[in-house]
């Protein structure tokens, strides 16, 4: 925990279809301690598919209305992946964790 | 003209190509669509086009995995790939059921308006390949599928 919020980093290359559950049970456990803000480290992710797009968006959605889920540090196929489908209207991007911590909005 | 000039010409004038199958899992899709992509880097594909190639393909062949075979026991995806100057035309083939033709059509965007409980898990994967690629084909043969995506190479799309 920071001031700025729970940093959660995924120790991972990808986030595709064949860890997509994984994941998002993994965000659950990791997101319980009940955060306001939730910052997702992805600076270790290369790639992401639409099933790990889709495990972002329900970890997002199980942390309820009150608290917030932010993205750090996208490879530029991550980054890709959520312009196109529009992704980067609903979460705030950062381009590292730094800028993302560095942003108090808890 | 020399004959780098020479060389460089007769290579824009070359078609390669290949094809590459693995059994439709989830992991083995993994590391084949890795395996195309590797394989098309070498052959000269640029890099921002074959992080759209790696997108697009992984997305046609977890439909695969995912919908062609489901309920049955996984069979082969065979992967053609044919690259020129221009474009790179990559084939997908599946002995598993036919592709739903309403799919094909589908080029929405996810809707993203509503509240937070309603956002979409899923159903981007059809509008992903429909941004990333410049023409799909479809053909239904003897109880094969085989979807076919083309990428413009000599220019970025997005």
């Amino acid at each position: 925990m920071t001031d700025s919020g729970q940093i959660v980093t995924v120790n991972a290359e990808r986030i595709d279809a064949a860890i997509a559950i994984q994941f998002k049970e993994d965000m659950r456990t990791e997101t319980e301690s009940g955060a306001a803000r939730v910052i997702l480290d992805l600076s270790e992710v290369e790639f992401i598919d639409s099933s790990g797009l889709g495990a972002i968006v329900a970890a997002m959605k199980q942390l309820g209305s009150s608290r917030k889920l932010d993205l750090a540090g996208l490879s530029p196929m991550v980054d890709k992946v959520f312009r196109l489908t529009r992704m980067d209207t609903v979460f705030d991007l950062y381009a590292s964790l730094s800028e993302a911590t560095a942003v108090n909005n808890t | 003209m020399d004959l780098k000039a020479q060389l460089a010409q007769i290579e824009n004038l070359m078609v390669d190509s290949f094809a590459f199958s693995f059994l439709a899992t989830e992991l083995d899709a993994r590391s084949g669509v890795g395996s195309v992509v590797e394989r098309l880097r070498i052959m000269g594909l640029p890099e921002s086009r074959a992080d759209d190639v790696q997108i697009a393909l992984s997305e046609a062949v977890n439909n695969v995995v995912e919908h062609a075979y489901a309920n049955a026991t996984p069979g082969n995806v065979s992967i053609g790939c044919n690259l020129d100057a221009e474009q790179l035309w990559i084939s997908i083939r599946d002995a598993g059921l036919p592709l739903p033709k309403e799919n094909l059509a589908v080029g929405k965007p996810a809707d993203l308006s509503g509240p937070r409980e309603d956002l979409p898990e899923g159903g981007f994967g059809w509008f992903l390949i429909r941004e990333l690629t410049s023409d799909i084909k479809y053909e239904r043969d003897n109880g094969n599928n085989r979807l076919s995506l083309c990428f413009d190479v000599s220019k970025s799309c997005v």
